[in-house]
């Protein structure tokens, strides 16, 4: 009786660790589902700019401790939330200047070649980023200290990592709020028209180029400060980036490419995959189990859930 | 087939084999021995790569899982039951294209971003796998008492010899992949696969050929890799770099060519290493961000790679087309007069060669093909006309295999298509053009017809032969033949594409829009070279609006609306047809029009 007892609290106790891991990863999802959606691009460098938002996180707060006068509560929160913005330029710019002398309105429609050049410049810009990290943070792993991360709320033997929830919170909120955006602003509503359809876009009067810088930057910022709040949860090094480029495209794919609100809850899903598995798989494949759920999605893809195959022949 | 001739390539590949022996006998600094054999093994690497995605398009993030099981194969035979690498290496390859095999498969459904996502997926799972099971790091033990029989050596220009034996093999099958019908295929299902598959050519079987060796050469260099290294752990063999490397050589060196490889790791290896050796203490990251920086200038000054910015400087640039019309009086020699009533009765009299019998096609609740039932004789020209959306090029599609009829069935002389691939219908005899234009851009015109005739032909210069005879056929033979089909016109275009479907010698041929956008005089010269196509024996199925233009030259019409045949039979008897009136402009109009065409 014992043993199911303690069997059950481990299913909810995974669970809720999905939940709370998952709201992040949501988040992470939909700034990757922005850019996906918008410019139709692999990013390769989505993850390297996580990394990102967990350095400038870690700096304003740990580091440089510009933040430290907010105290250890207020404090990662508040690195987290201007981690947005700064990653925001950083990506503003690398558009600006690189991404956008190989993708845009023309290259959207090209299917085959035109995107080798999109892809391979994400990924050398991941690799500039990453092994660039490495040179300037150096690789010890870091990650930002709030007491919030070593205590939790118990409840009925479920136990809450303070740390965790909040950052799930906080996610919940940041993309809520970006959703608002999306649905009340006029930028808002031409980006989700851009991701949606990115040549009707044009023909009607949307500005397919600024539609992109902003939907990179937008959508690297928004993954910056989801790094920003797992990064008080757990350690980070340079390299980490990449392992989270599968599970940020796997929760975008699950949502359906071009839906943002759907990318997040690709993201929750995915983090309930990984928590999960642990109760039937070894801890060490749990990243295994997510990389078999994303083969195993874009295989079995029904159309409507990677948008529309229009093409005339 | 149309580039120097093989033997020139061949004598260049032992040229720069012998070279690089040459300077790797007399380096003595152990450290650039072991660099000379690392730009090896990565430039196999990048072969590797290149076969698979640089001729065939599909980008392979994974390529970490052929090098890592190539690998660790070697290396968990040799340490757990002694066999050597003599065998343990060949049994990686093995290990390797079963992968290969396994992997192609599911993930060769995928389309682009979904493909290069998918692949990237596959060694970082094994990765974790490979730690879980305990193989963080594997030593490969020093065998003293008979190292040759181990393949080790206490000279580590063995190994750079060994490497340089391994690339020499893979230039030189690459070299024949990309001069015979098996790169050609690929290259023509890169450059636009629905087209290629129509033009009779199997994507999945070329794809996973292409896949297996690829998957063979991979796990070559990931054994040879181990060897030297002389330690496996799991980041070294399936981690992300290690994908990307395979890459980065051949993007940097030059895409879908041998020799892109070649040069990529002949420039970027030493760079990144000796940036490593020097500075790596101070800059642990370096050696990636020459990478980075290298692949992300790439893009910027010469999106194929070096050597196709190398070859473009040095061998001066084809002069554009001329201008030179196709034939100005062939109109004229061959007439545009209606069918004479001798050839209307042959025509009449054919046998049945393609029939639909019911056929119908929906998407999710629209029915885009209604219960078609249709018959097309032998040695007709056969117009098909609706309004737009009438579900024309749907029916194309159902008769040609892109989309499969959902009921009813399509027989071709009598032997039933619905359920077959396109390539496997263009294999019975019937070809077809595309209302948007689908050609190989990036082949010259011939090129672009052989790839048609593969399928009517045993071999590759009876392609040749057949795709010269459908060019003469389309007035395009002299002077067109070896110019880049991007460059061409509308027109030429149209003709190039016909001659395509036309070459491997089809019993029908299914025309989309070919006459779409043409001016008056190129009209008449494509009606004419139709007219004369069918005359040779070629069945004709057409999709038309330009009503002048088909009375002139369709036996017979079927009038499509909705999905749905509302009449068929003789132009002079379909054009009266008050349904098809109706169908055209409306009831609205009906009255009037029964006026004027009584």
């Amino acid at each position: 009786m014992d043993a199911l007892r303690w069997h059950i609290v481990d299913f909810f106790q995974a669970l809720v660790a999905g939940l709370l891991v998952g709201g992040t990863y949501g988040l992470m999802c939909v700034g990757l589902g922005i850019i996906f959606g918008v410019m139709r691009v692999v990013n390769f460098a989505q993850g390297d700019f996580m990394m990102l938002g967990m350095y400038v996180t870690y700096y304003l707060v740990t580091g440089f401790g510009i933040l430290a006068f907010l105290g250890p509560y207020v404090g990662p929160v508040a690195g987290a939330a201007l981690a947005g913005p700064i990653v925001f330029g950083i990506g503003w710019l690398l558009h600006r200047y690189l991404i956008s002398r190989v993708t845009g309105a023309r290259a959207v429609s090209a299917e085959g070649e035109g995107h080798y050049a999109q892809i391979i410049m994400t990924l050398g810009v991941a690799l500039v980023l990453s092994n660039g990290g490495l040179i300037l943070f150096g690789s010890v792993p870091l990650s930002v200290r709030t007491p919030l991360s070593s205590e939790s709320w118990e409840i009925a033997d479920v136990f809450l990592n303070q740390g965790r929830t909040v950052a799930f919170v906080l996610a919940v909120i940041a993309a809520l709020g970006l959703y608002l955006f999306l649905t009340h602003s006029i930028l808002g509503r031409s980006l989700r028209a851009a991701a949606d359809n990115p040549i009707a876009a044009a023909y009607v009067g949307v500005n397919v180029d600024r539609c992109h810088r902003l939907a990179f930057a937008l959508g690297v910022g928004v993954t910056a400060i989801a790094g920003g709040l797992i990064a008080s949860a757990q350690s980070f090094q340079p390299y980490i980036g990449f392992d989270f480029v599968i599970v940020m495209y796997a929760g975008v794919v699950l949502g359906g490419m071009g839906s943002i609100l759907g990318a997040f809850w690709g993201g929750l899903t995915i983090g309930l995959v990984q928590q999960m598995s642990t109760l039937v798989l070894p801890y060490q494949l749990q990243n295994t189990a997510i990389f078999i759920v994303f083969l195993l999605i874009v295989f079995f893809k029904p159309q409507g859930m990677f948008g529309r195959v229009s093409e005339r022949t | 087939m149309y580039r120097a001739p093989i033997s020139r390539q061949y004598a260049a590949i032992l040229l720069f084999a012998a070279a690089y022996l040459c300077l790797g006998w007399f380096v003595r600094n152990s450290y650039y021995q072991l660099m000379m054999t690392l730009v090896l093994i990565w430039a196999t690497a990048g072969v590797s790569w290149n076969t698979l995605s640089g001729y065939s398009g599909m980008m392979s993030f994974g390529h970490a899982a052929f090098f890592g099981l190539g690998g660790y194969t070697m290396t968990i035979l040799f340490v757990t039951f002694g066999i050597t690498p003599w065998i343990g290496i060949p049994l990686g390859i093995v290990v390797g294209v079963i992968a290969g095999i396994v992997i192609g498969v599911p993930t060769f459904r995928l389309r682009g971003h979904y493909f290069a996502l998918a692949m990237l997926a596959y060694p970082l799972a094994m990765l974790y796998v490979f730690e879980w099971v305990g193989y963080q790091e594997v030593p490969i033990p020093m065998k003293r008492e008979a190292p040759l029989f181990y393949a080790e050596f206490s000279d580590p220009r063995a190994y750079m010899v060994l490497a340089l034996i391994l690339l020499v093999i893979c230039m030189i099958a690459a070299l024949h992949i990309e001069r015979s019908r098996f790169g050609m295929s690929l290259m023509a299902i890169k450059q636009n696969e629905p087209a290629a598959s129509a033009a009779g050519i199997n994507p999945m079987r070329w794809k996973m050929l292409a896949m297996m060796i690829s998957a063979a050469m991979g796990a070559a260099a990931g054994g040879l890799y181990a060897m030297v290294l002389l330690v496996v752990t799991p980041q070294t063999m399936f981690g992300a770099l290690v994908s990307a490397q395979a890459l980065i050589m051949a993007l940097f060196g030059g895409v879908g060519v041998f020799w892109g490889p070649v040069i990529g790791a002949a420039i970027l290896v030493p760079l990144a290493e000796i940036l490593n050796a020097k500075l790596g203490n101070i800059l642990p990251g370096i050696q990636g961000v020459v990478y980075g920086v290298a692949i992300i200038v790439i893009t910027l000054v010469a999106p194929e790679g070096i050597y196709w910015r190398l070859r473009d400087f040095f061998t001066a640039r084809k002069p554009p087309l001329g201008k030179a019309p196709i034939s100005v009086s062939m109109a004229e020699t061959i007439g545009v007069d209606p069918k004479s009533s001798a050839e209307r009765k042959r025509a009449e009299g054919g046998e049945v060669l393609l029939s639909l019998d019911r056929a119908s096609r929906a998407f999710g609740g629209l029915k885009a093909v209604d219960g078609v039932k249709l018959n097309i004789r032998a040695g007709t020209i056969h117009g098909i006309i609706g309004p737009n959306g009438a579900g024309k090029t749907t029916l194309f599609n159902v008769i040609n295999g892109f989309l499969r009829a959902d009921s009813g069935s399509i027989s071709l002389a009598g032997t039933e298509l619905v359920g077959l691939r396109p390539h496997e219908i263009c294999r019975l005899g019937i070809g077809r053009t595309f209302q948007v234009i689908r050609a190989f851009p990036r082949m010259s015109v011939l090129e672009n017809v052989v790839v048609g005739a593969f399928v009517g032909a045993n071999s590759d210069t009876q392609a040749e032969r057949l795709a010269m005879e459908a060019l003469d056929r389309v007035g395009l033979a002299d002077g067109q033949a070896h110019a880049i089909a991007g460059g061409l016109t509308t027109k030429q275009l149209r003709l190039m594409e016909l001659a395509r479907a036309l070459a491997p010698r089809p019993k029908l041929l299914l025309l989309d829009e070919t006459l779409a956008g043409l001016g008056h005089d190129a009209l008449d010269d494509l009606l004419a070279i139709l007219r004369r196509i069918n005359r040779d024996g070629v069945t004709i199925a057409i999709i038309e609006h330009t009503m002048q233009a088909m009375m002139k030259l369709v036996d017979e019409f079927s009038v499509l609306d909705h999905g749905k045949l509302i009449a068929s039979g003789a132009p002079t008897k379909v054009v009266k047809d008050p349904a098809v009136i109706e169908a055209y402009l409306g009831r609205k109009w009906m009255e009037r029009a029964k006026d004027t065409v009584a």
